[in-house]
């Protein structure tokens, strides 16, 4: 079996899973388990058939990007890692000033 | 004092003078050679003091000669050009003031600047270490840190880099202090709430460091002030920033502006810290080309934090930057670390430099800062 790590972010299409074992000899096969279980993730992660940009897959330390994608070999016991970028960042930030002048006591005030 | 005792002094200028204008004059450090190592006045010739009177012979054999003796601060080095005469020189000469007068002339010498006393007990335990040393506690000083965010990676961060003597912080933050911050934001108080976070950090740090100067930038960084705040002379950027926008736009200025940076980030338990050298490792944007769905890009405000993480994390890119500065060790150059403090366990992923990256590749597109916050609420 192989264990893939679900990131913070992603776990609420997870159903809270921090981790998931699934079987599988290519990253796609056990990311395929993983989707059927938890067909929130599949939708979230995969993009047009392919691993959205927003999401590094690594195995062994390695981003399948540089290896050979999601036909990159996966061995018993290994671990599949899920990660998206994280910045402690913030909705209202994302909107500008505007909006941190707007809500200054809840918004970008209180992030970092 | 005799007509001989004011004879056998010579100020800073004047000696400074006679040692330009006559070739065959010979100058003599009297100090010990713990003291020479540290640095001594071009053209010197060590003979310590004590061992004056029986080696000067061989080093000036010719009597008439001027000999200017020097020591730290002129008084072993009057009492040299005293027994000199007794021998029988005809000029000899003590430096007033010593080598302390002559640098603080600014004139020249070998000397590399040694830490101030003050500064050699607050630094001993780093001084004590192989790989810093006094050389490389006096490059901490000479050294300029940006540190994006006074939040809760950055209050670590520039705790530890004051403390370290790291001689000048830039803090670049536009907020104020508020209740909710102090569960993790160490560099602020209960006293401060309501303040620039940006003066509230100078206050600490200086208080904890002053040999620190700390310049402020309460302001909000953008595309439209970045590359005057870069432009600063910053050796290493600590980003502890916020939100997407400010990541993105910090990556495209500092390789533009080829200044490495030590990433952080931090959400719940898991943390992240990287550091992007410019055209020697990945960037950001080879990285993360992409940054998450708005939706998924939650903040701690939203999501929570466990107030201790950001000092992990914090604390570990100040160990990252100040390693940049001291050239000491293997920097987190290519290397993702990942920390979760849930299971207690660090995790390291490689990651490399893309060459089709649209800012660091082989071929950029993207070569003018663009529309951050548009490129990510965009996804």
């Amino acid at each position: 079996m192989t264990t893939v790590r679900i990131p913070p972010t992603l776990r609420p299409d997870a159903e809270g899973e921090r981790e998931i074992a699934a079987a599988g000899s290519t990253v796609r096969e056990v990311l395929d388990e993983v989707g059927a279980r938890f067909p929130r993730l599949r939708a979230r992660i995969f993009e047009n058939g392919n691993i959205a940009a927003f999401v590094n897959v690594y195995v062994g330390g390695e981003d399948i990007r540089t290896q050979d994608g999601l036909d990159t070999q996966v061995s018993d016991g290994s671990t599949v890692i899920l990660l998206p970028a994280m910045a402690g960042g913030t909705l209202a930030s994302l909107a500008g000033g505007a909006s941190r002048l707007a809500q200054p006591a809840s918004g970008a005030a209180s992030t970092r | 004092m005799s007509q001989v005792e004011q004879s056998l002094e010579l100020d800073a200028p004047a000696a400074r003078e006679l040692l330009e204008h006559d070739e065959n004059a010979v100058l003599v450090d009297v100090r010990g050679e713990d003291e020479w190592a540290g640095g001594y006045i071009p053209g010197a010739v060590l003979v310590p003091l004590r061992e004056l009177t029986e080696r000067i012979g061989d080093v000036v054999p010719d009597r008439s000669r001027n000999v200017v003796l020097y020591c730290a601060v002129g008084a072993r080095s009057l009492r040299g050009a005293r027994a000199l005469h007794e021998l029988g020189y005809e000029r000899p000469v003590s430096l007033a003031g010593g080598i302390v007068n002559w640098l603080t002339r600014g004139y020249p010498s070998t000397l590399e600047r040694t830490l101030e006393p003050e500064q050699r007990e607050r630094y001993s335990r780093h001084v004590l270490i192989p790989e810093v040393g006094e050389a490389g506690q006096l490059k901490l000083l000479d050294t300029s840190m940006l540190l994006i965010g006074a939040g809760g990676l950055g209050s670590p961060s520039a705790l530890y880099l004051a403390a370290a003597g790291v001689g000048r912080l830039g803090i670049v933050d536009d907020d104020v202090v508020d209740e909710s911050n102090l569960q993790r934001q160490v560099l602020h108080s209960t006293a401060r709430l309501g303040e620039p976070k940006a003066e509230s950090a100078k206050r600490t740090l200086t208080e904890l460091n002053p040999d620190v100067e700390v310049a402020t930038f309460q302001e909000r960084i953008t595309s439209e002030n970045v590359d005057r705040i870069l432009a600063d002379g910053w050796d290493v950027i600590v980003d502890g920033a916020d939100n997407f926008p400010t990541r993105y736009l910090i990556n495209d200025a500092s390789v533009w502006h080829d200044i490495p940076v030590v990433h952080g980030s931090i959400y719940r338990f898991e943390g992240q810290t990287t550091v992007f050298k410019p055209h020697e490792g990945p960037c950001y944007r080879c990285l993360f080309p992409q940054p998450p769905p708005p939706e998924l890009a939650p903040s701690c405000a939203e999501g929570g934090v466990l107030g201790v993480l950001p000092g992990v994390i914090g604390s570990l890119q100040a160990n990252e930057a100040l390693k940049l500065a001291l050239g000491a060790g293997d920097p987190l150059i290519g290397r993702l670390l990942l920390f979760d403090a849930l299971s207690t366990s660090f995790t390291e992923v490689a990651i490399r430099r893309d060459p089709d990256c649209p800012v660091c590749g082989d071929n950029p597109t993207i070569t003018e800062y663009i529309d951050y916050v548009e490129f990510c609420a965009a996804r």
